[in-house]
């Protein structure tokens, strides 16, 4: 019992990783950019959700539309102000970049709504009032929350593996991916193409922000970042730039987590999830589902 | 380039003049300079901002009654070490006289450091640790240290019969969990209370507590001890509400505030019991009166923080008045004359009656047991 509640935890917590991690490695593998603020523009969807639903009375669904939609055009706006003008940088420059952004949208969040924390609704996902079933007798509690989390991260690991495989757009980002200068002689805008990609990247990040907060339910200005920094990990540890291996490697990380703090010890489960990891990627360097990339000289 | 030269020199010496001035005004001093840093903003601005508004009361009432006078000077230092110490170094550039400390445990033990070095009387509404007052001869606390809260914790549930069975959840990163637990667990030892699930969590892992919750569960913990601040304390008790697991929740002081925290839901946190040395229900007068007046100037109740800020101006006052002190006294003039005063003088105030102060800057005054019932905090006894 003690294993199936555990795993059922590490799922949950595993799924909200996996569906920040999918945005992480989008932007990754198409850009080639580590988009540090992807933390933190999860903590402004869960925030315009927060206000929808509580400030304006809004259903909920209509407060994730909206928080995708302004998520959408606050990711697009990052990628003109910020990264756009440092497209032929250096890497490690649009990686500080990326940083400072993210301490930009924590501070704007600071001022603007303040630091103090809120609690965010957790009735979004009831049924007929309950937040959840139990199974074997009432033994073992399994919220809705975690079911609609675990439902939307497949669909959207999905989705995404379909977009990027069979329409023309998902084409052009992979051929962006591959090779840039190529890519442009092919006709392709390269730069709408890489609009296009933090378009949805953020938009996936406002849903991750509104399941983040309803199975986890503080919010304040930095409830995105140490989940982000967490979903990067887990996007390196499947192999950044798959997407099937950001998925995979945050359900992974999520359980490994999860069963360090029920069988070893809760005071060093961090140590020791990423002492695993450490010795992981030292086996296997491009992460689980990774692609090993020869470079051409 | 003479020309350039000759105006620079007479930059430079309308600049001299200028601070020459200033000097002069500081030596007409009409009252004595307090300053404070605090959480003005970030994660912890609650209580910043509680121990900022309650001191600007005490200091506007005793300038009101027409003795002696202060003035307040509160900086922001966002719950963060280094912020505090230039927070700190800003205040000595205003003036400061005496020092209010830091309002949160880890700032203070930074600025505490410095206020030693530079011979400055400190008083802290609230940094509870024991850093802030041990090996120095500056510092002073109106709250309880880490370990009292802990003792005491343990003397209440054992001195109730609150729990046979209790578990602990710990911060293992913070030095305010950290000390709670040793004394709380020590105590508990002495008063053969039975701790069977000892847990913890750390910055990076504070999201999901099903494994401790349920190590706590599985053993059958009918009491569960929170020593942390109440944001985390939330979620752990939104999340066993999940679970289904309902023990007691017992907090200490850091819980204060769990029901300020904006669309709540308080039916989760009924019942939840804390240890704190004010009760803003109270019918006491004076208390009648602060909560009243912190009623209509910034629209909430004073929680903990407040009153032990209230308290601090007051007792420094007290202390000024004993001592006779006088406005143009220096800083190490006035640590000599406050540290004489503090050790020796007995103090009542909203958190308590005839509190007094050991040498090491420890406050001695009984706790109080407070329950959440409708919303608000209700006394235990």
């Amino acid at each position: 019992m003690t294993f199936l509640s555990s795993l059922i935890s590490g799922i949950s917590l595993g799924s909200v990783y996996a569906i920040i991690a999918l945005g992480y490695t989008m932007v990754y593998g198409i850009a080639k950019m580590l988009n540090f603020a992807h933390g933190d523009v999860i903590m402004v969807g869960a925030y315009v959700c927060y206000f929808a639903f509580n400030s304006f009375g809004l259903p909920w669904y209509i407060g994730v539309l909206l928080s995708m939609i302004i998520c959408t055009i606050l990711g697009v706006v990052i990628e003109k102000l910020a990264y756009k003008p440092l497209r032929a940088a250096a890497s490690l420059a649009v990686l500080i970049t990326a940083i400072g952004v993210s301490y930009f949208l924590q501070n704007a969040a600071l001022l603007l709504w303040s630091s103090s924390p809120k609690s965010f609704p957790q009735k979004f996902f009831n049924i007929g009032g309950k937040s959840g079933f139990t199974i074997f007798d009432g033994k073992l509690e399994i919220s809705y929350t975690i079911l609609v989390t675990i439902i939307c991260c497949v669909v959207i690991m999905i989705a995404l593996t379909l977009f990027t495989e069979k329409t023309k757009l998902g084409k052009a980002m992979r051929a962006v991916s591959e090779n840039k200068e190529a890519a442009q002689l092919m006709g392709i805008n390269v730069n709408r193409t890489i609009s296009i990609t933090f378009a949805i990247g953020s938009g996936l990040a406002a849903i991750a922000g509104v399941l983040l907060c309803s199975a986890y339910p503080i919010l304040q200005p930095t409830t995105g970042s140490m989940p982000g920094i967490k979903a990067f990990t887990a996007a390196v540890f499947g192999g950044i730039g798959s997407i099937p291996g950001a998925f995979l490697g945050g359900l992974l990380l999520g359980i490994l987590e999860s069963f360090t703090k029920f069988y070893l010890s809760t005071q060093l489960a961090d140590a020791i999830v990423f002492g695993i990891l450490i010795v992981m990627l030292l086996i296997k360097p491009t992460g689980l589902l990774g692609k090993k990339i020869m470079e051409k000289v | 380039m003479k020309k350039i030269l000759a105006l620079i020199i007479a930059v430079v010496m309308m600049v001299a003049c200028f601070t020459a001035c200033g000097g002069q005004a500081e030596t007409e001093a009409t009252a004595f300079k307090i300053g404070g840093t605090g959480p003005l903003t970030g994660p912890a601005a609650i209580y910043g901002n509680a121990v900022k508004n309650a001191a600007e009361i005490a200091v506007e009432e005793i300038n009101a009654k027409g003795g002696i006078q202060l003035e307040l000077k509160y900086e922001d230092d966002a719950h963060d070490a280094e912020k505090a110490v230039s927070a700190y170094n800003s205040l000595k550039d205003w003036g400061m006289q005496i020092f209010l400390g830091s309002v949160t445990s880890k700032p203070c033990e930074a600025t505490v450091a410095e206020a030693a070095n530079d011979n400055y009387f400190l008083l802290t509404p609230s940094a509870s640790s024991t850093a802030v007052i041990k090996d120095n001869d500056v510092g002073f606390q109106m709250c309880f240290t880490d370990p009292n809260q802990g003792s005491a914790s343990a003397q209440y549930i054992s001195d109730k019969g609150l729990g046979k069975k209790i578990a602990v959840i710990y911060k293992s990163d913070d030095v305010y969990s950290t000390g709670v637990l040793e004394t709380f667990k020590a105590k508990a030892a002495e008063l053969k209370l039975q701790i069977v699930s000892e847990t913890a969590f750390a910055d990076g892992t504070d999201t999901d507590f099903t494994a401790q919750l349920k190590d706590a569960q599985d053993k059958g913990a009918d009491l569960v001890f929170l020593p942390m601040y109440y944001t985390p304390a939330y979620l752990i008790i939104s999340q066993a509400n999940q679970m289904g697991y309902a023990p007691t929740w017992f907090g200490v002081d850091g819980m204060d505030g769990v029901l300020t925290i904006e669309g709540a839901d308080t039916s989760l946190v009924e019942g939840v019991m804390l240890l704190t040395p004010f009760n803003a229900d109270s019918t006491d007068e004076k208390t009648a009166a602060f909560v009243k007046k912190y009623q209509e100037k910034f629209g909430e109740v004073p929680n903990q923080f407040a009153a032990d800020a209230y308290d601090c101006v007051y007792a420094i006052a007290q202390a000024l008045e004993n001592a006779k002190a006088t406005y143009d006294m220096d800083n190490v003039k006035l640590l000599e004359v406050l540290k004489e005063q503090f050790t020796s003088m007995k103090f009542d105030g909203l958190t308590g009656d005839g509190m007094t102060w050991d040498t090491d800057g420890a406050v001695t005054k009984s706790p109080k047991g407070m329950i959440i019932k409708d919303a608000a905090y209700v006394g235990l006894d």
